[in-house]
């Protein structure tokens, strides 16, 4: 267990012996039956990265980080499919308005459960967009896009704005997924995975018969909370990229 | 006791306006012919005799060439008005001796049973109701035995009631102009509390809601809500009709408020016990709304794709949500690789000696292509001014990033489309 996780149990520990209105109600909490309630997790729709990632969690922000063309979107789209799939309502919150409906379908979202919200390049208007959503509630799975948005510009986000996300989506079903290019609020994301650019497959002679036939990509978690039986407070931080898999991404015909 | 009026070659909209004078329940028994509930009315007219001389002069008095039936039983009414001039009161248990002197044919029976009546020498009721009911049962089948009933004097079917369409409309009058949303709001809240009660009292809900504003400079600005599914939550239909104000608000202060609703059947949706749970229709909206306010109203939908093959095309529709379905698809898709389109595509510089690409410069990515894969020719809507014709390259930049990139044959540009992530 790390230093953190060491002093935030200590802490725990000293603030529900205190013997005024604090302690008691903390002792109450933690008999309410979400407290201890093991967590729920949604599946990618990989099994690759289900199975290093243990798939998302729900009521927690996780985090799809990666350069571009490095198979993030190729992730999320799975991610919704596997959702809709579920006969989940969903939602993309599409900051940089690049989202795909033809490569959803193709993918396998179902288009008449995907709310899709076009911000026009304005990621204050997104992020405002994703805390009404998920404030609504009922919503399977919640995706803010911000992968086109320049890193200098996504660290601008205020901490305070991801923590009252985290915050609106806690003790909900819905799983709430950001795609950047850098991790921007690593502190309240439960999980962060990370996409690597994998190379392209390409079929045929260079000059001219050649055709893109899909991309291999690399996804691994980069921070993974340490969820079970134990209260949520026991954050676990892997190393940077413990374990990574490889999926692969056919071209559309 | 039911009363009939009948007055030949009068429309029905007549005849209803004079039975309504006397009571609301009434229904139609032909083109010229209505019945009415003369329950209760003794009271206010006295004996049956002087209510229906009541309503006779009633229809005398609207120029109406009326005779006025009344019996035990909206059909015995109904004969005997279309049956007898002037007025005729038939007694409870003096139907069949009353009624007796009629044809056969004030029934209206079936055609080939007239024939059959009339070859067995039968021509009044009287007769026909003196016939055995097991014989004519055998005889005539279950159309007999429903007229040898009716000849008897019997009532087969109630009185079904014709019940003006209600109207859910609730008008306020202010003494002074309200100038602000916050007490429009609270006068707005008060209408519909009144309307999504009296909804709700006919089983209905709100599936459009209309808001006339009477400005003080005497203008008119009207708002039109319409909702994907009747929502009779007032909470909720307030919220629409603030965001709508809010978005579109009047020019003047509101000297009058009127809200009229058209109701619908509210929906009633038994969601499975596995489901999982879908946003609550009446708070997406709401939700919905408040987005469109941020992003636009043509931003924010359930997109749909369009029969086309024109590269993007896709509309947003209001309202998706597909309908839960108990069985769920199984298995996993494949993953294919996703496109990020830029919108609009980005013009681009391109060295392409012998037409393919070697080098990209764009605003936001150059590099020199170190794989490329077409052109594919595509082209299309040529009829149409939208018409577009173009050669589609796949590459592979030297930044990493593998890009779809398009020359504009019609326009002799270069452009990236997007990249594949």
């Amino acid at each position: 267990m790390s230093s953190l996780a060491v002093k935030r149990a200590e802490l725990e520990t000293a603030l529900r012996g205190l013997p005024g209105a604090l302690g008691r109600t903390l002792r109450q909490a933690e008999s309410l039956p979400y407290w201890r309630s093991p967590q729920e997790f949604a599946s990618t729709g990989l099994a690759e990265v289900d199975a290093i990632a243990g798939g998302l969690p729900r009521g927690a922000l996780t985090e799809i980080i990666g350069p571009a063309s490095s198979g993030r979107t190729s992730l999320l789209l799975a991610i919704l499919a596997e959702a809709t799939r579920r006969q989940e309502t969903c939602a993309v919150v599409d900051a940089g308005d690049t989202f795909d409906p033809a490569s959803a379908a193709a993918c396998g979202v179902d288009l008449d459960r995907l709310l899709w919200v076009r911000c026009g390049g304005n990621p204050e208007h997104a992020l405002r967009a994703v805390d009404l959503l998920v404030q609504g509630g009922g919503f399977g799975c919640v995706a803010l896009d911000l992968g086109e948005l320049p890193p200098r510009i996504a660290r601008r986000v205020p901490l305070a704005c991801w923590f009252r996300l985290r915050r609106a989506v806690e003790n909900t079903l819905t799983v709430l997924v950001a795609l950047e290019q850098v991790s921007c609020a690593p502190s309240c994301a439960s999980l962060i995975l990370e996409t690597r650019p994998g190379r392209p497959i390409w079929s045929g002679t260079p000059e001219c018969s050649r055709l893109l036939e899909g991309a291999r990509f690399e996804a691994g978690p980069r921070k993974r909370a340490n969820w079970g039986q134990a209260a949520p407070s026991t954050v676990g931080r892997c190393s940077l990229s413990p374990v990574s898999v490889a999926f692969q991404a056919r071209a559309l015909g | 006791m039911f009363a009939s009026i009948h007055a030949p070659g009068v429309s029905q909209a007549v005849l209803v306006e004079c039975a309504r004078a006397f009571s609301p329940r009434l229904g139609s028994a032909a083109a010229d012919t209505v019945v009415l509930d003369a329950n209760g009315l003794n009271r206010l007219f006295g004996t049956p005799a002087e209510l229906a001389g009541a309503i006779a002069r009633r229809a005398a008095e609207m120029g109406l060439p009326a005779s006025v039936g009344l019996a035990s039983t909206p059909e015995a009414a109904a004969h005997a008005a279309r049956g007898f001039r002037g007025v005729t009161v038939v007694p409870p248990g003096r139907e069949a001796e009353l009624l007796g002197k009629l044809p056969v044919a004030a029934l209206t029976p079936f055609p080939e049973l007239a024939r059959t009546l009339a070859q067995w020498g039968i021509k009044t009721l009287r007769e026909l109701a003196a016939l055995p009911e097991e014989g004519l049962a055998e005889r005539l089948g279950p159309e007999g035995v429903r007229l040898h009933q009716l000849a008897r004097g019997g009532g087969i079917r109630p009185l079904i009631p014709e019940l003006p369409a209600p109207v859910f409309e609730e008008t306020l009058e202010l003494e002074d102009p309200v100038e602000l949303l916050e007490p429009l709001a609270f006068l707005l809240a008060r209408l519909l509390a009144d309307l999504c009660a009296r909804l709700e009292r006919h089983g209905l809900a709100p599936q459009e809601l209309r808001l006339g504003l009477k400005l003080r400079d005497g203008r008119a600005h009207e708002r039109v809500i319409r909702l994907p599914v009747p929502i009779r939550d007032s909470r909720a239909l307030l919220k629409l009709l603030r965001l709508d104000l809010e978005a579109h608000p009047p020019l003047a202060p509101i000297a009058g408020v009127t809200l009229a609703a058209e109701p619908g059947r509210p929906r009633v949706l038994q969601d499975g016990l596995f489901l999982p749970p879908a946003p609550e229709p009446a708070k997406l909206e709401v939700t919905l709304r408040r987005i469109a306010g941020l992003v636009g109203k043509g931003n924010v939908g359930w997109p749909e794709l369009e029969d086309t093959h024109r590269p993007d095309a896709f509309r947003l529709k209001n309202r998706g949500q597909a309908a839960p379905s108990t069985e769920g698809r199984c298995g996993l898709s494949p993953v294919f690789l996703a496109l990020r389109r830029f919108r609009p595509p980005l013009k681009a510089e391109v060295e392409a000696p012998e037409g393919r690409p070697v080098k990209i410069m764009a605003r936001q990515m150059h590099g020199r292509v170190l794989a490329a894969a077409g052109p594919w020719r595509a082209a299309g809507d040529w009829w149409t001014p939208q018409a577009w014709d173009r050669d589609e390259f796949d590459v592979a930049l030297s930044d990493g990033a593998l890009y779809r990139l398009f020359r504009d044959r019609r326009r002799a540009a270069w452009f990236v489309e997007g990249s594949y992530d």
